[in-house]
């Protein structure tokens, strides 16, 4: 068991360095970080004292050395742009990041896993067809558009909630929090609404594809057949049934939740790490874009490991094959 | 349908929820970056630059017409024309309390000129800052300028004692370690920093001790500023009342937000003028097919070019007539602008009979750089541009790119573009530092090539001259207009230095946009034309 998760530490460590080139590497592409901090009257002379005190002149090795080995000792650099450290700053971000996350994430789980037992129990009813569109324009509609429809709807024309920022936030010392306030519930719902119609849907689908599947198979006929009551089969069998691979499935999407709600973030100007990654590109602010990758490589990394672990956890099988 | 009902429903809710923005003397507004930091010599930019001056003064400021106004210097004299005397206002304190004196002035230029510094133009290196008693500084200056304080109205002052004891003594960026200065201020100005969240959050509040209260006709009492770099995200938040000033306004927005009740736009010229720039030093034009030739070097050429655009219809198509055309490389406003000058008509017949003459009469080709999120518009005019050049001949291949790639292809060392797309104001707003800085040979003698990549690092003159546009007799009108004090003969100069480099065609100016600000109503505001929001002038009421 040890020299499983050995092993598998090894493999994310090298997963995270070559991220962290692969990231080095595209960045040389982005565009001039000097440019961006000069005017254009700056003369050349201050210019190349700046990139010199940047460290741009080095070559590529040594800067992507000098990176990791600051990495290593939990030092991300300073933002080009900001003046700022790094890591504080996505310290601050991740907290808005999470918190949508994770709202989005429940949204999606209590209203997809109802709807799809519905489609699922009765497929051919007119609420569950009509549950098969609506997550068809989830699956199908992009997400900034989803987003600029709501913020119409319910901002500019009814004017009930707001459709930028996080609201009034309460500091917890390491985690600043919306949840805590009225007005930061408000701001919550129509960002976690846009962010999690995608995985509601795909929820829903998932569920009423297994229950399907599930619905036919022999122990829920001779279940029905010993005559215990539908409503204990089909929650006490069948839904228990389907969960273990919706909820595998959705614990992964998680992760891309986080990482990737860069489209909702930036359209409801939500100041998460995915506003924060999208300022740092078109500035060119390398340490910013370079911990952020870093930062959602671990996320995946991380996930998928303990994914991995519980696997080994909950199948006897795998359990023999990591002892050998 | 009972939609009105609901409708109405809807607004008593959003009454009852909404924090009310609007009340009293609260301002919030959003433009589409953040400020870069809190220190006023870091860089030299626009919005930072603009948002800085309601937290720190100058000597001097610039008032809503862009005259100069008296700030933390009540009145200046010319002593001798290399000697300036300005005496300062007294019983004006900092942000910390402590008092402004003749040392700030001195300890800020010194500072301005050091380090990281973007700002160090405004004060030449070897001009001596002396204090004469507590509330008289001179300067004095190795040659005459008779516009020595036009550029000082973003140069702010800094506390000596506060940049000592906080060790920011030198501006810095790109270092190791983040400076004091980048998120705290110590300013004289109206406005106090409160917080500061970069890229989230910046609030401030008025200044109860500012000496210049009543002097102004702000009532403004609390400022909440938020970047909003999604165009779309920052006019719904206008539209349904959580902003009150809102800055820019896309042009397809403009007609929306003037439709809806409870806003409005507010909208006049900028002060920049856009521009094409030719790459007139190049021996081979980039992006040309013909090795060691480069059309843009003959004048006959750059005429043709520039009587095959079709200015008009870019304005009422794709600017829908929120543009002033300009002939000039300066706006009016700019001290040395004149409304005698021409533009070059559209003519595209004469513009093939031009490119014929020298030597082209199936055109040429050559890149065309553009940039996508830098100006009003700007890609669609570049694509409009490039398409009108295809019907006379000229193939200029259009490449669009973001600010970041653009600049690095367009500006030195690169500089590797055929014609590109560009903005410009003078920081002085007068017109020497234009002909300074595009106009003049980028060279360091008469024997060099200009632009010669080893002289890159030490040219003085013409450093945004990308074009290598160069005529001796611009330079030696330039050295004049620098020194000569008298100020109706220095306009005559600046005026025949005009007739040069418009006869010549070193550049094509093409227009001053339009910037437009989505305002609240019950606000009201100065559009200036140089995009600076001055929260000085502005009111707040019912």
């Amino acid at each position: 068991m040890i020299r499983f998760l050995f092993q598998r530490l090894f493999q994310a460590a090298t997963v995270l360095l070559v991220v962290a080139l692969l990231a080095f590497v595209m960045f040389r592409f982005a565009g001039d970080p000097v440019a961006q901090l000069v005017s254009q009257d700056t003369s050349f002379e201050d210019r190349a004292a700046i990139r010199e005190a940047m460290g741009l002149n080095d070559p590529l090795p040594v800067q992507f050395a000098g990176f990791v080995g600051r990495v290593l000792q939990g030092d991300f650099g300073l933002s080009y742009q900001m003046g700022q450290p790094v890591g504080a700053l996505l310290a601050d971000r991740l907290p808005a990041s999470i918190e949508l996350s994770l709202v989005a994430f429940l949204l999606a789980l209590l209203i997809g896993i109802p709807m799809g037992v519905y489609s699922g129990l009765k497929p051919d009813s007119a609420l569950a067809r009509l549950f098969l569109i609506v997550s068809l324009a989830g699956v199908s509609l992009p997400t900034f558009f989803i987003g600029i429809m709501l913020i119409l709807a319910f901002g500019v024309e009814l004017g009930l909630l707001p459709t930028f920022g996080r609201g009034e936030t309460v500091d917890l010392g390491w985690w600043s929090t919306g949840l805590l306030t009225k007005t930061g519930w408000q701001s919550i719902i129509l960002p976690a609404c846009t962010l999690g119609l995608f995985q509601m849907t795909f929820i829903m689908r998932l569920v009423r594809a297994e229950m399907l599947e599930v619905l036919r198979a022999d122990y829920i006929k001779f279940a029905r057949a010993r005559g215990i009551p539908p409503r204990r089969i089909h929650f006490g069998h069948a839904l228990k049934n389907t969960l273990v691979p919706v909820l595998t499935i959705a614990g992964l999407q998680l992760g891309s939740i986080i990482a990737f709600g860069i489209v909702t973030e930036s359209v409801f100007q939500w100041p998460g790490i995915g506003l924060l990654f999208l300022q740092a590109i078109s500035t060119v602010d390398i340490p910013i874009m370079s911990t952020y990758l870093l930062l959602v490589a671990v996320i995946f990394v991380s996930i998928s490991l303990i994914v991995d672990l519980l696997y080994v956890l909950v199948d006897p099988r795998l359990r023999v094959s990591a002892k050998t | 349908m009972p939609s009105k009902t609901l409708r109405r429903a809807g607004v008593t809710l959003a009454l009852a929820m909404l924090p009310m923005g609007l009340s009293a003397e609260n301002l919030r507004f959003a433009a589409q970056g953040d400020l870069v930091s809190m220190d006023p010599y870091v860089v030299e930019e626009v919005f930072t630059s603009g948002f800085l001056g309601n937290v720190y003064e100058g000597l001097v400021r610039r008032g809503p017409d862009l005259e100069i106004l008296p700030a933390l210097a009540e009145s200046w004299e010319i002593l001798a024309p290399t000697h300036w005397r300005f005496h300062l206002r007294e019983g004006v304190t900092f942000h910390d309390g402590s008092p402004f004196t003749a040392a700030d002035v001195v300890f800020s230029a010194e500072r301005v000129r050091a380090g990281d510094s973007d700002f160090k133009n405004r004060i030449a290196a070897d001009t001596e800052v002396v204090a004469v008693d507590d509330y008289t500084v001179d300067f004095i200056t190795s040659a005459p300028n008779p516009i020595l304080h036009y550029t000082w109205a973003n140069w702010y002052i800094m506390s000596k004692s506060w940049a000592e004891a906080n060790g920011v003594g030198n501006p810095e960026k790109g270092g190791e370690e983040a400076s004091y200065a980048t998120l705290h201020e110590n300013g004289t100005g109206p406005f106090k920093l409160e917080t500061r969240e970069p890229g989230v959050k910046t609030t401030l509040s008025a200044n109860d001790d500012w000496w210049g209260k009543g002097s102004v006709p702000g009532n403004v009492t609390h400022v909440e500023y938020t970047p909003v770099p999604n165009a779309a995200t920052r006019v719904a938040a206008l539209l349904s009342n959580q902003l009150d000033v809102v800055f820019p306004i896309p042009v397809q927005d403009i007609a929306r937000i003037d439709a809806t009740p409870g806003a409005r736009i507010e909208a006049g010229p900028e002060v920049r003028t856009m521009y094409l720039t030719m790459n007139q030093w190049r021996d081979t034009l980039p992006g040309s097919a013909v090795e060691g030739d480069n059309p843009l070097k003959d004048r006959r050429v750059r005429e043709a070019v520039y009587r095959a655009i079709d200015l008009d219809t870019i304005h009422a198509k794709i600017l829908r007539g929120r543009a002033t055309p300009s002939a000039l490389m300066v706006a009016p406003g700019v001290n040395g602008h004149s409304e005698e000058f021409q533009r070059y008509a559209y003519d595209p017949e004469k513009s093939r009979a031009l490119l014929a003459e020298a030597g082209y009469p199936d055109g040429f080709s050559m890149t065309f750089q553009c940039s996508n999120n830098m100006y009003v518009n700007d890609e669609a005019i570049c694509l409009a541009v490039a398409n009108m050049l295809a019907k006379v001949g000229i193939d200029a291949q259009a490449n669009v790119q973001a600010k970041a790639q653009y600049l690095e292809a367009l500006l030195a060392p690169n500089m590797d573009f055929g014609l590109a797309m560009l903005g410009t104001t003078p920081a002085s707003l007068d017109s020497h530092i234009a002909l300074y800085s595009l106009h003049m040979c980028p060279r360091l003698s008469e024997d060099q090539p200009v632009w010669a990549p080893e002289a890159m690092g030490k040219i003085v003159a013409g450093k945004s001259n990308f074009a290598g546009y160069c005529n001796p007799e611009v330079d030696a009108l330039a050295d004049q207009i620098l020194v000569e004090t008298d100020i109706e003969k220095r306009n005559a100069l600046i005026n025949e230095a005009w007739t040069i480099t418009t006869e010549d065609v070193a550049y094509i100016p093409l227009h001053q946009s339009w910037g437009a600000w989505g305002v609240r109503d019950g606000i009201s505001l100065e559009v200036r034309s140089d995009n600076i929001f001055d929260w000085r002038y502005v009111t707040v009421g019912e």
